[in-house]
This record gives C-alpha cells, structure tokens and sequence, in this order.
C-alpha cells in the first residue's frame, strides 16, 4: 500500500532543462511527509505529478503498483497553494462542498466554517477563508493521500495551527498519508514523521 | 448615497429585479399588441393618405392611408419574432460549434474554424438573401437565412472562453473529483458562458431586425403586405421628400426604443446573475 514516483523525468516543454530528473519517492499509506526545496526546485510540480494533474515525460506514477486511475474520484487529492484559483468564482460555496459529497457538520465545525459563508460567493471571503473550504472539499472525498501544496503560507499562525489539527486528527481517523510541501522548518518538525529534500531525489 | 447604500443593502438588488420584470412587461405588451391589433385597424382609406400624426392616428397615415401606429406596432411584433428566434438559433449554434471546436479534436477545431472563415467571408446580406431564397422566402427562409449566418464571431468568442476556462485549475479540481466531462460542462463551463451568451443574443438582436429590413427591402424577404418594421421603414423613404417625416421617423424611434429595451434587459440580468454584483 503506498504512492511510488519511479524515475520520473518532468519538464514544461521539449528542450527546455528537465525540472524533475530521475525523481523516485514512496510514500506509504498513512505516512505523514514533508517535502523540502528551495523556490523553484519543482515542488509543486512533483505534487501535480503525484496527484495526476500532470503527467511525467518519462517514469511512472504508481498506486498500490498500479497507474492512477483516470476515472472517478481519484484517491490522491491536492490541496492547491491559492484557493481562490480552485474554487468556480460563480458557485457560492455551498456547492463547493457538494462537489465532493456532501457538507459534513462536524468538518464545518473543526474548521470554523460559519454557516452563513455557504450562501457566499468566493470573492466576498478571504483567502484563508477559502482554503478551509479547498481543505475540507479534499477531505470530504474520503482520499487515502492527502498532498498539502504550501496550504498554510497565508494563513496566520492560528488558522494555521487550527487547520493542521483537523488535517492531522482526519488522517488519523482514516489512515490517510498527508504530503506536506512547506518552507517552514518548524511547521513540518511539527507535522511530519519523516522529511525529504527534494534536490536530493 | 454610499451611506444609503450600506443602510439598504436588499434595496438595490429588489430595484433591479422590479426594473428587470417592468422592461420585459413592456416588451410582452408591445409584441401582444402587434398580435391582437386587428388586420382591420391596418387596412388603408385613400380619403386619410398623407395625414400628419394626430389624435385619431397618433403615428399619422401612409401614401394608402394605413394608420401609421397600428402597422408599427404589428409591425414591430414580426420583427420581433424573427429578431428573438433568429439570434436565439444562431446563439445556440454558436455555443455547440464554440464548444465542440475548443473540447474536440485537433480536425474538428480545424473544420469549424474553416466554416466561420467561409461564412465571414461572404456579405452577410448576399448570403442571407441566397439561404433566404432557397428555403422558400417568407418568415421561414429570413429566420433560416438570418440564424445561419450570425452565430460565427459569438462562435470565436466562446471556443476562446472555453479552451481558457479548460485550463483552469477548479476545473482539473473537479476532474479528479470524479466528475465527468459533461458535468464540468454544464456545472463549470456554461454558467461562465452565460455573460457572454447574453450580450451576444442582445448585439445580435438589432442586427437581425436590420438584415431583415434590408432583405425585405430588396424584395427577396417578407411580402410587402406584411407590415415588418424594415418594409414600414423602407416605403417612408420614398415618400421622405415630399415631407412625410412621421411615417420614417416615429417607426425608427419605436425600432430604437425596443434594442434599448431589450439592451436594458440585458443589463439587468447581467447584473442579476454575475456574482461581482448579485448579493450588492
């Protein structure tokens, strides 16, 4: 049971540099990882790799030895950097949630969703505000792999505190591996069990 | 006035709405008036040709002496029909051929960018008035010929929209959500199409009405008993010089008036469903 890249090779267009060369990394299932680069080591391309929004050139993204699947809810989710890019700005958020099954009460309540934010539209709450939802909508679609692309970043430190909490007691619950991609030596101390560099891949 | 607006937050969206539902009352009653108007109220008296706008004939008469008002507004519903159908049918056909040139194959794209490139190319008038004569003329052929060739530029728009709402991230989001590529298309992709849909229905609109006229004008669209507003508008011109300014004018205005109408409309709803100002 886990989430291999095997020898990846990744780049954005033919005879530019590879961003990625021979990337290999396995994660296992409830495992909890952070991943380390300086800016522009390709983060968050390995995060798009392994969550299938993206396809390597070379090597191969494997679930339990098998490809990902391409059809229906795919059990490895990203939680992306800027929520207001992964939310629709004419849905109100109600049906943010409903895309992946349903409003869970006790998810809004960990995560200090009001009741009156779900008749909103994205652009009248926050950023942080938003990213609860992306944090709660990936949940709630009951995924084995969690991958966290710098969710936190503009979050303040108590929303931060707040949001890995319920990240960290759901992944408990179910057993679920969670990749954090962060900056923030002490933000992945605190959350990971083990943590790789990725120039070192 | 921004203290108004922040005690009354309910008060504007309520205006827009009631301002929403008078325009398109205004319009139902001017298009059921040019239904149920009789024929009658139309028909000609030689004894009253040439007469100024009056009490009893508000728009004045024609060279026949056809009460001027009465035509318009019968007039006016024709135009309307055909105004309303022909933009919707070429809207519709430009959100298929839009979204199947930006969602299909390389060829598919490349097809339908060549037949917007042959439609644009002919004169519009030129083709409408072949389309128009080869499916029997009358109503049927000017709304065929009309529909078949307006949709192509809203068609360019729309496959442009589509492919740069394809890239977005919400939408691969919601892929590996498990949603299928026809539940994106109708939950993500057209309620995005909506702004553009309506503006190019209400552009469309005076632009049918014109083409209309101007086929008509040319003898190859409605018959000339039918009171359409391009027929109306195109025998004041011959009678322009001996002063009849009412017979040109007053139609024209009602013309102008309905496109700001129904142009009004369109803002309204505009402002209805666009989340930067449905909850102001």
């Amino acid at each position: 049971m886990a989430l291999e890249a095997k020898n990846i090779f990744f780049r954005y267009r033919n005879k530019k540099p590879w961003i990625l060369e021979d990337c290999t990394l396995r994660v296992e299932k409830g495992e909890r990882l952070a991943l380390f680069a300086p800016s522009g080591y390709g983060k968050t391309t390995l995060a798009m790799l392994l969550a299938g929004y993206l396809k390597p050139i070379k090597g191969q993204i494997l679930l339990e030895d098998k490809p990902l699947p391409q059809k229906g809810i795919c059990p490895v989710q990203l939680i992306c950097q800027h929520p207001e890019n992964a939310i629709n700005p004419r849905w109100r958020l109600r049906r943010v949630l409903e895309e992946a099954g349903g409003i869970r009460e006790d998810m809004l309540d960990a995560f200090g969703i009001e009741t009156a934010w779900l008749s909103r539209f994205p652009r009248e709450l926050s950023g942080g505000e938003l990213q609860r939802f992306c944090v709660a909508r990936a949940i709630s679609s009951d995924a084995d792999y969690l991958i966290c692309d710098e969710i936190s970043t503009m979050l303040d430190v108590i929303t931060q505190a707040q949001i890995w909490n319920v990240i960290l007691n759901e992944a408990e619950k179910h057993n679920t591996a969670v990749i954090a991609v962060t900056h923030n030596r002490h933000l992945a101390a605190k959350i990971a069990e083990r943590t790789v560099e990725l120039p070192d891949l | 006035m921004s203290i108004l607006k922040i005690s009354h937050p309910a008060g504007r969206r309520t205006r827009v709405v009631i301002l929403t539902i008078l325009i398109a009352l205004l319009l139902i009653t001017i298009y059921a008036m040019g239904i149920f108007i009789p024929d009658e109220a139309a028909a000609g008296s030689f004894l009253e040709a040439g007469q100024p706008p009056s009490w009893k004939h508000p728009f004045g008469t024609d060279m026949l002496g056809r009460d001027l008002l009465a035509r318009t507004l019968k007039g006016m519903a024709v135009s309307m029909t055909i105004g309303i159908a022909a933009s919707a049918v070429s809207a519709v056909i430009a959100v298929i051929t839009g979204i199947a040139a930006a969602a299909g194959s390389r060829y598919l794209d490349a097809s339908i960018g060549w037949l917007i490139d042959l439609v644009m190319s002919i004169p519009h008038t030129i083709l409408v008035i072949l389309i128009s004569f080869a499916m029997g003329r009358g109503l049927k052929g000017l709304l065929i010929g009309i529909a078949a060739t307006h949709w192509c530029s809203l068609a360019r728009l729309i496959r442009g929209e589509v492919l740069q709402l394809r890239s977005r991230q919400y939408v691969a989001v919601s892929r590996r959500l498990g949603r299928s590529g026809g539940w994106i298309l109708i939950h993500h992709l057209l309620p995005h199409l909506l702004p553009q849909l309506l503006t190019g229905l209400i552009l469309m609109f005076p632009h049918a009405i014109l083409h209309e006229a101007s086929v008509s004008f040319l003898g190859f669209g409605l018959p000339p008993e039918q009171p359409a507003i391009g027929i109306i508008l195109s025998e004041s011109m011959r009678y322009l010089s001996t002063g009849m300014w009412w017979s040109a004018v007053l139609p024209g205005l009602v013309l102008v008036l309905i496109v700001l109408l129904i142009d009004r409309l369109g803002e309204q709803l505009r402002l209805i469903l666009d989340p930067g100002s449905a909850q102001e």
